[in-house]
């Protein structure tokens, strides 16, 4: 075999195993330099757009779900699982001690299944309190019944904290 | 507007993308046929370097490896849509590479001639035997939280693994760490599968007693000092390892073991002192074995002065019995920046243990510094990916399980990269994947599988729950 040949392989497969790491790196960009990267050029351009006519079709055809200022996520600023966020898509988000929940609380204060968290008709999310022992904190109230969520307002279960964010 | 608002968001301590949560297996697809491609290509470049033609079984090993990578896809696109896209891919790779690498050393004449057999169908079968298994836990394993219900069990089956070589017999073949269990011509290292089930243990009894191991403290000189009774645990594990490294004389499992329970700890708790009390135990310990202990003397002799082996029979330190770690240098020395490529370095001069521990020397010969980062950063990558499930996990004990597997792994690639390099002194350890060895490639598969399960309910859009009649008790606040 000749030497040109070995040598062109030879830096042939150095490079494709760095363009294997390079792709792997672009798979997971989103872990470096935030989540918002693609969507904000989207945004961008829907801004530039005059406003007015997007608002209503929009709202009917998504079920009125992500509409302007709703938030998209929950995200947990207190306890011992701080910094943990879900996405927000609409469905109800169960917290508690159980091993299902869909955040399971490591807290002797919380009960298994403590409160759940979902959206209304409207897109107004909604938080409960499933007759926990302790109770679920709304701001300072202590929730009775199902209350709409106003936007930063912490909502305490426990030493757990949690706020929907956009 | 739009600026200001993304830049917020960036500063948060957001773990996973908002929005659309996409499964990604068209990506995983597309990224595990290039990681199948990669090894192929390898095959050929070996084969067209030594023997100046394609190699025979070119068509058949790459329809191997690839029948394995889709069905191991498949699986993941059928039971955990939501996994992550990544791991899958690299570890495929590594393991494609590591196959090609042996095929390499199998060619070898200095090796043949020293008696070391054809290893790369042996490989190939217990990789495929480590995909089986990968896929019996994606298959079997719906939750990991069901882990938890196996805390002190796992507990129990991890003693008994890592006690079990100590007890039997010495054979010739155990090159001074009794980390094997011999059934005739057949070994397995249960140390290595003892790894994913102690890590089960760990993060059970971490997250139960986290509270108390963190907060019960004084400080001390800015450091949180825990209570002498909270040392309880890390006492244990200490005395294990060392213990370990006493009747098995096998620092590289001593120092993993203690390793990943520190950083567990440390994950748990969020207290500095524990590492700094880690790193101080795990120091003394070793030191203090090293005096009375000729192997793990021979390990440090052999890691201070390479090179001393060529000196004359009489010059040289006691305990320096092999030039390994001197042939390893040399090999990453005469592979230089570009590397000698593939098929075309002297790596097996070597010799003994070139294809399993000191697999990475042939890696840094024939690729080159740019071939051991681009590895490197694989194995990197892979950690990453872990340690990013452990954020992303919405309970605890998924949380430290995925920090424990991650770690596990890197600190494994830590100790044999760090061992052939010369950066610490090398013990018998295998690079995941890569080196030779049934046991390891067989476990860490089905860490990989682990992981993928976390993340598969990490990144899993929330189902709507079931109420439970039998809801625990929940301590009630007095004021």
């Amino acid at each position: 075999m000749s030497e040109l040949t070995l040598t062109v392989m030879r830096l042939g497969f150095l490079a494709v195993l760095w363009l294997f790491v390079i792709v792997t790196v672009q798979v997971i960009r989103s872990d470096l330099f935030g989540t918002r990267v693609t969507q904000r050029t989207a945004r961008r351009a829907e801004a530039q757009r005059p406003p007015q006519p997007r608002q209503a079709p929009q709202q009917a055809a998504r079920g009125g779900r992500q509409r302007r200022g709703a938030p998209t996520k929950l995200v947990v600023t207190e306890g011992s699982l701080t910094g943990t966020t879900v996405a927000l898509q609409g469905q109800t988000i169960t917290l508690g001690r159980a091993h299902d929940s869909t955040i399971v609380l490591d807290d002797d204060y919380a009960s298994s299944r403590h409160a759940r968290i979902y959206p209304d008709r409207d897109g107004q999310w909604i938080v409960e309190d499933l007759g926990s022992t302790n109770g679920t904190y709304l701001d300072r109230t202590r929730l009775t019944t199902p209350t709409p969520i106003p936007p930063g307002a912490p909502i305490r279960i426990g030493k757990t904290v949690i706020e929907l964010r956009k | 507007m739009s600026t200001s608002q993304a830049t917020g968001n960036t500063g948060s301590n957001t773990t996973i993308s908002p929005g659309g949560l996409p499964s990604r297996r068209n990506t995983e697809l597309a990224m595990l046929v290039f990681a199948v491609l990669i090894p192929v290509f390898a095959y050929a470049n070996v084969g067209l370097a030594i023997n100046g033609e394609m190699p025979a079984g070119m068509l058949g090993y790459g329809l191997g490896l690839g029948l394995m990578a889709g069905v191991a896809h498949l699986v993941v696109r059928r039971f955990a849509p939501y996994a992550d896209p990544l791991m899958l891919p690299i570890a495929t790779l590594l393991n494609g590479l590591g196959l090609v690498l042996i095929w390499r050393l199998d060619q070898s004449e200095r090796l043949a001639l020293r008696g070391d057999g054809i290893a790369a169908p042996n490989q190939l079968m217990w990789s495929a035997l480590g995909i089986a298994l990968f896929l019996a836990v994606l298959v079997f394993l719906k939750d990991h939280r069901i882990l938890q219900r196996y805390t002190y069990i796992s507990m129990v089956v991890a003693l008994i693994l890592l006690a079990a070589p100590a007890f039997f017999p010495a054979s010739e073949a155990n090159f001074g760490a009794k980390i094997w269990i011999r059934f005739g011509s057949f070994s397995i290292q249960p140390g290595e599968f003892a790894k994913i089930i102690i890590t089960i243990f760990f993060a059970g009894y971490l997250m139960v007693k986290r509270d108390a191991l963190a907060l019960a403290s004084r400080r001390f000189m800015g450091l949180y000092l825990p209570r002498g009774r909270d040392l309880g645990p890390i006492l244990v594990v200490w005395a294990m390892s060392i213990l370990i490294l006493v009747f098995e004389t096998d620092l590289g499992t001593s120092l993993l073991f203690f390793g990943m329970f520190v950083v567990m700890l440390y994950v748990a708790t969020e207290r500095t002192s524990w590492i700094l009390f880690g790193l101080l135990m795990a120091a003394g310990g070793a030191a203090f074995v090293a005096t009375f202990e000729a192997h793990v003397r021979g390990r440090i002799m052999a890691w201070l002065h390479p090179m001393d082996i060529f000196l004359p029979e009489d010059q040289r330190p006691e305990g320096l019995i092999s030039d390994q770690a001197a042939q390893a240098l040399f090999a990453f020395g005469s592979g230089g920046t570009l590397g000698s490529g593939l098929g075309q370095g002297h790596s097996d001069l070597i010799g003994f243990a070139a294809k399993s521990d000191f697999i990475l020397a042939t890696v840094g010969e024939e690729l080159g510094l740019t071939g051991t980062m681009a590895i490197l950063l694989l194995y990197g990558l892979l950690v990453e990916r872990g340690i990013r499930t452990a954020l992303a996990a919405r309970d605890p004990f998924g949380k430290l399980l995925a920090i424990g597997l991650s770690s596990a792994f890197a600190l494994q690639v830590f100790v044999v990269a760090g061992g052939v390099m010369g950066l610490i002194p090398l013990t018998g350890m295998t690079m995941p994947f890569m080196a030779q060895g049934g046991s390891s490639v067989i476990t860490n598969w089905a860490l990989v599988a682990i992981l993928l399960r976390i993340s598969d309910t990490a990144r899993r859009p929330a189902p709507a729950p079931v109420p439970s009649p039998d809801a625990e008790m929940t301590q009630v606040v007095r004021p």
